[in-house]
């Protein structure tokens, strides 16, 4: 990051506390009840939503929804250009996807490779009914036909942004913020 | 953050940091979950082509790199002694070539001659992993055992560890003692002392005389395979003798410490350096060895087969996510 990085706040600790809260309602309303729920968080953070929303629904519905982790370093198709991943998060999935209702937790849709690899590897493991896709923010730039059932907050960045989700139990504190690039 | 990539080739533990040791350790962790799924595949090689090359007969090591290989999606093609023209006087160079000009991506080789990995890393472009050349270093497989002891005691940094037997013709020892010694583990060997390199505390490798001094003092023995035709060479005067002086017995276990760790890197002699109670027992840890074994393998493959940096510079231009 260089010093003419210009941070720009999108949203602070109660808007995201506000957007998951509706996001946690509308999970619920897209599979219909909570019975056949599953939340799938997508290393890093998305896991950390997951496990947020989990607990939301939990508290306004009394039911314990399974969660599960998915790392999609192996099934990405940029090894060859970017090279290997600093670490490889772990992948834990409940054990039964037949017939669920999969919600994808993530913090950001950008390309859409993240969520393709993830539908990919989710495969794997079994067919669920109905795969769902539920992000923090969507900013745009979409490089797949590939779209989110369930958003916090849509932003438009350019190429040369970053959009930055900080979360209190990686990051110490709970905030969005985009990152101006200088366009090259 | 990411320690400076392994580079084109794997070739020994010798050169390696110890950084990038741990790294390779750290990297192997999630694919030992990949092996424990339904589907025991992903598809981070899909499209590659990997040469096993094995000039020496391995049935183990060859094994477990194919599993690795395959799990990872990559194409294999096994290339052994008795069916390729090596014997018919080509050599190493011209078989790799021919190979390569097949438009492989990855070569693993096994070869009787120390050197042989690096002198076939130096001609061809292809990634080369060395799977034990001659009595120079057999690097997965010190991986496997580091990553054993660390997955068992929860360290390697302070473990003691003695390695016991043949340490003079052994490539396993060979990476055994840098890698562990890298990462601060405490090493040791014990064997007849004709099969001891001279100068060996050179390294810092303490030496036990006596089998029963090693196994008071360490907390992980790494018992090595007797190679059957030292005997014959006049090395050690039979295989009772030895196993009476050097094996690792069901009687010196009982008297060693209930949480002495026992490795072996496999196949094993039973009742020459190890009691068949003892390879069985519940100290042994040599089939987890064996799982890890895959795990290390795939790390290794892994962290070769990415990362181009004059692709990652046009990757970027284009922008990823």
């Amino acid at each position: 990051m260089s010093v003419a990085d210009q941070r720009n706040a999108l949203l602070d600790a109660r808007a995201i506390a506000r957007a998951l809260q509706r996001m946690a309602h509308e999970i619920v309303d897209l599979a219909g009840s909570t019975d056949r729920l599953v939340l799938i968080g997508i290393q890093r953070r998305g896991v950390e939503l997951a496990e947020r929303m989990g607990g939301l629904i939990r508290a306004a519905h009394g039911a314990e929804v399974p969660r599960g982790a998915l790392d999609i370093t192996l099934y990405r198709d940029d090894l060859q250009t970017v090279g290997p991943r600093p670490v490889i998060g772990e992948t834990r999935l409940p054990h039964e996807l037949e017939g669920k209702t999969v919600v994808i937790v993530d913090d950001v849709l950008y390309t859409g490779r993240t969520v393709r690899a993830a539908l990919q590897e989710l495969a794997d493991f079994g067919r669920p009914a109905r795969v769902g896709l539920c992000v923090l923010v969507d900013r745009g730039g979409r490089e797949l036909p590939i779209h989110a059932d369930i958003v916090g907050e849509r932003v438009d960045a350019g190429p040369g942004d970053r959009v930055d989700v900080l979360l209190a139990e990686v990051d110490g504190r709970d905030a969005v913020e985009l990152v101006r690039g200088t366009p090259s | 953050m990411m320690p400076p990539p392994l580079g084109k080739d794997l070739l020994g533990l010798e050169h390696l940091t110890a950084e990038q040791i741990v790294h390779l350790l750290d990297t192997a962790e999630p694919f030992k979950e990949v092996s424990e799924r339904a589907i025991k595949k992903v598809p981070t090689l899909r499209g590659k082509t990997i040469v096993n090359l094995f000039f020496e007969s391995s049935t183990r090591t060859r094994i477990s790199f194919e599993f690795a290989e395959k799990r990872l999606s990559a194409d294999t093609v096994n290339v052994t002694t008795t069916v390729s023209s090596v014997q018919k006087g080509e050599n190493l160079v011209d078989t790799a070539r021919n190979l390569e000009a097949m438009r492989i991506d990855m070569v693993v080789i096994r070869h009787p001659s120390s050197g042989a990995a690096q002198f076939l890393a130096e001609r061809i472009n292809s990634n080369v992993i060395n799977a034990g050349d001659g009595t120079h270093e057999h690097p997965t497989q010190a991986l496997l055992d580091l990553l054993t002891i660390r997955d068992k005691l929860g360290r390697i940094d302070g473990v003691k560890v003695c390695i016991c037997g043949d340490i003079l013709h052994s490539r396993v020892a060979r990476s055994n003692i840098w890698g562990l010694t890298k990462l601060g583990a405490e090493v040791a060997v014990c064997g007849p002392r004709s099969l001891l390199p001279r100068g060996i505390e050179d390294l810092g490798v303490t030496v036990f005389r006596r089998i029963e001094q090693a196994m008071e003092w360490a907390d992980v023995l790494n018992v090595l395979r007797l190679q059957l035709e030292r005997m014959d060479a006049g090395f050690i005067p039979s295989l009772r003798e030895y196993n009476r002086v050097f094996g690792v017995t069901e009687g010196r276990m009982a008297a060693a410490a209930p949480e002495l760790l026992v490795l072996h890197p496999g196949p094993m002699n039973r009742g020459v350096e190890i009691d068949s109670p003892v390879a069985d027992g519940p100290q042994s840890v040599i089939l987890h060895q064996v799982t890890n074994g895959v795990a290390v393998r795939m790390a290794v493959l892994y962290l070769l087969a990415g990362g181009r940096p004059e692709l990652a510079e046009q990757a970027k231009a284009g922008g990823t996510e």
